[in-house]
């Protein structure tokens, strides 16, 4: 059984259709990205399958439970945990702080407290400079190190599914690779099950896994990176056949 | 000169609570809670049995003080989360102006429940009355009560900062304060946040309910809307959301009080509080964001 399915979803924000009858699903351990130009509706999709944006149509399934229309903090309890576009720091919080927000939700389960301790410890060891600024402001944290930073917090829920809405906003390449290199390293050591958007499909290439192209709200092309990554089709994908 | 200082100090301090009560809530949803005046003077009459008599029956009122405070602290509390769960649950997917209208309305629904069971009558009432002796300090003489107001605003500002700062629920309360999206995705819970939110709010009003009712001697059903005008400017002047904003706004706004009612010559006292309005307005001019911009730009879900 998958562990996260979409069946058509259709998210509308008044009168504007954002994504179309999309569906796609996942399996444990899967690296997918998502692709496609701005306003194709990827972080709609995403922002749906975390709960704070209501669909119009269709059902969402997270490990073998249906999660349409149900609270964010229900939908993170099922081990879906989100770093959506803009990060979203928690800007006047302690570094610290930030990444132990996400650890209360286990709070009625023996020895949480122990669990959390070793995850902060683990989350520092992968990201050094988040135990230097621990104490600091989070919100005077580079781009960089707050894109470390929500990474980080959204491991310390101990997920089984983490969605990455562009990592690369904003940052400069040579720290982009860097969050890449922490991202496929976590993956390898937890057997992680990414889903991440971004724009370009260069990175999806690098990278590998499967990747699904969107635009105008709907899925264009969905199969492996590397083979999709021939230039022409989705050239003509990503532009679209019919502009112009 | 230590007298005013204490005048402004104790002044101050019930401006300051009311718009801690107001800010706190609006931290986690944006709503600017108009009822909060109603709930300190629902308090205020819970010491009372209801009669539209004259002549106060007194009720929790004569309780010795260590019953009399948890009482009338849950009876804050408790009013402030029925209204969560009765009126604003409803209207969490809603925009400001609607939830403040539905402030609005609720604070008048309280306050013409009141005005059913006690009359519009204000009536007078000794509350903790061995408070009201005067004590001698460095050459002046204030009474107790003045002082109690004071150290007991400072235990409950700082209680409050050890709780937001060290607790786990505190922590979530920050967070949802500043993106409740985002501590949603996180698994805070909304309605535990909320509700936290909203007993505290409560709690305050409470507290602004007994020390007013101390002071004064007088329970009136328009008490606490006054206190709450002062306290929603406070809260604005510090900056909407902003907790230490809206503390010092209302010490601020006190002292600006007590200052002029000083200061100003004879003729002019009456009209003290459109001096404070003036001076409010030119702080808005200058800082229209509050003295403290809130953090948490980002928009409920
Ligand atoms: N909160 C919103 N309200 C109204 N329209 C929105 C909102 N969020 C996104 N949209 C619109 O939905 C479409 C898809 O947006 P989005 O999901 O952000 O796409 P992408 O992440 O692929 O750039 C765009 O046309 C965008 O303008
Ligand atoms: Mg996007």
């Amino acid at each position: 059984m998958s562990l996260l399915a979409l069946s058509d979803i259709t998210i509308r924000y008044s009168r504007l259709t954002a994504v179309r009858n999309v569906s796609f699903s996942m399996d444990e351990g899967e690296i997918l990205f998502i692709t496609g130009p701005n306003g194709a509706g990827k972080s709609s999709l995403l922002r749906a399958i975390a709960g704070v944006t209501p669909v119009a149509g269709g059902r969402i399934d997270l490990a073998g439970h249906e999660i349409t229309g149900q609270a964010p903090e229900n939908i993170a309890r099922l081990g879906f945990s989100m770093v959506p576009e803009g990060r979203d720091v928690f800007g006047s919080l302690t570094t610290e702080e930030n990444l132990l927000v996400g650890t209360g939700m286990h709070a009625r389960e023996r020895g949480w407290r122990s669990r959390a301790a070793d995850e902060l410890e683990a989350v520092y060891a992968t990201f050094p400079m988040l135990k230097e600024r621990r104490h600091g402001q989070a919100g005077l944290l580079s781009g960089g190190q707050q894109q470390m930073l929500v990474i980080g917090r959204a491991l310390m829920t101990n997920p089984r599914l983490v969605a990455i809405d562009e990592p690369s906003l904003g940052l400069a390449p040579n720290i982009n690779d860097q969050v890449y290199e922490r991202l496929i390293a976590l993956r390898a050591q937890r057997q992680l099950t990414l889903l991440i958007v971004e724009q370009s499909s260069a990175r999806a290439m690098m990278v590998g896994g499967r990747m699904i192209l969107m635009r105008g709200g709907q899925i264009v092309l969905d199969g492996d990176a590397r083979t999709l990554g021939n230039g022409e089709a989705i050239q003509a994908a990503y532009f679209g056949y019919e502009d112009n | 000169m230590l007298q005013i200082l204490f005048d402004a100090l104790s002044l101050g301090s019930l401006y300051a609570l009311g718009a801690l009560g107001i800010a706190l809530i609006f931290g986690v949803m944006r709503l600017v809670n108009f009822a909060h005046g109603d709930v300190i003077a629902f308090c205020v009459f819970a010491l009372l049995w209801p009669s539209t008599d004259a002549m106060a029956i007194v009720f929790a009122g004569q309780l010795p003080w260590y019953l009399l405070v948890p009482f009338v602290l849950l009876c804050g509390a408790g009013l402030s989360v029925l209204c969560e769960i009765v009126v604003f649950r409803r209207f969490r997917q809603a925009n400001p102006a609607t939830m403040m209208i539905a402030s609005f309305a609720l604070g008048f629904v309280i306050r013409y429940f009141l005005l059913m069971l006690f009359s519009s009558r204000p009536k007078s009432i000794s509350l903790l009355p061995e408070l009201s002796q005067p004590v001698e300090i460095l050459g002046a003489r204030l009474p107790l009560l003045q002082l109690i107001t004071i150290v007991t605003t400072m235990v409950i500002l700082i209680g409050l900062t050890l709780f937001l700062r060290q607790t786990r629920f505190g922590l979530e309360m920050r967070a949802a304060a500043e993106n409740f999206s985002m501590a949603r995705m996180l698994g805070v819970r909304a309605n535990r946040v909320i509700m936290g939110a909203f007993a505290l709010s409560g709690a305050l009003a409470a507290a602004i309910a007994l020390i007013f009712g101390a002071q004064t001697g007088t329970l009136d059903i328009q008490m606490g809307a006054s206190i709450m005008l002062m306290a929603f400017i406070a809260t604005v002047i510090g900056g909407l959301g902003s907790l230490g904003g809206a503390v010092l706004a209302g010490f601020l706004l006190g002292a600006a009080s007590v200052i002029m009612q000083v200061m100003l010559p004879i003729d002019a006292r009456p009209f003290r509080d459109a001096f404070v309005y003036g001076a409010v307005i030119l702080v808005l001019l200058f800082r229209p964001q509050g003295l403290i911009a809130a953090r948490g730009t980002k928009e409920r879900v």
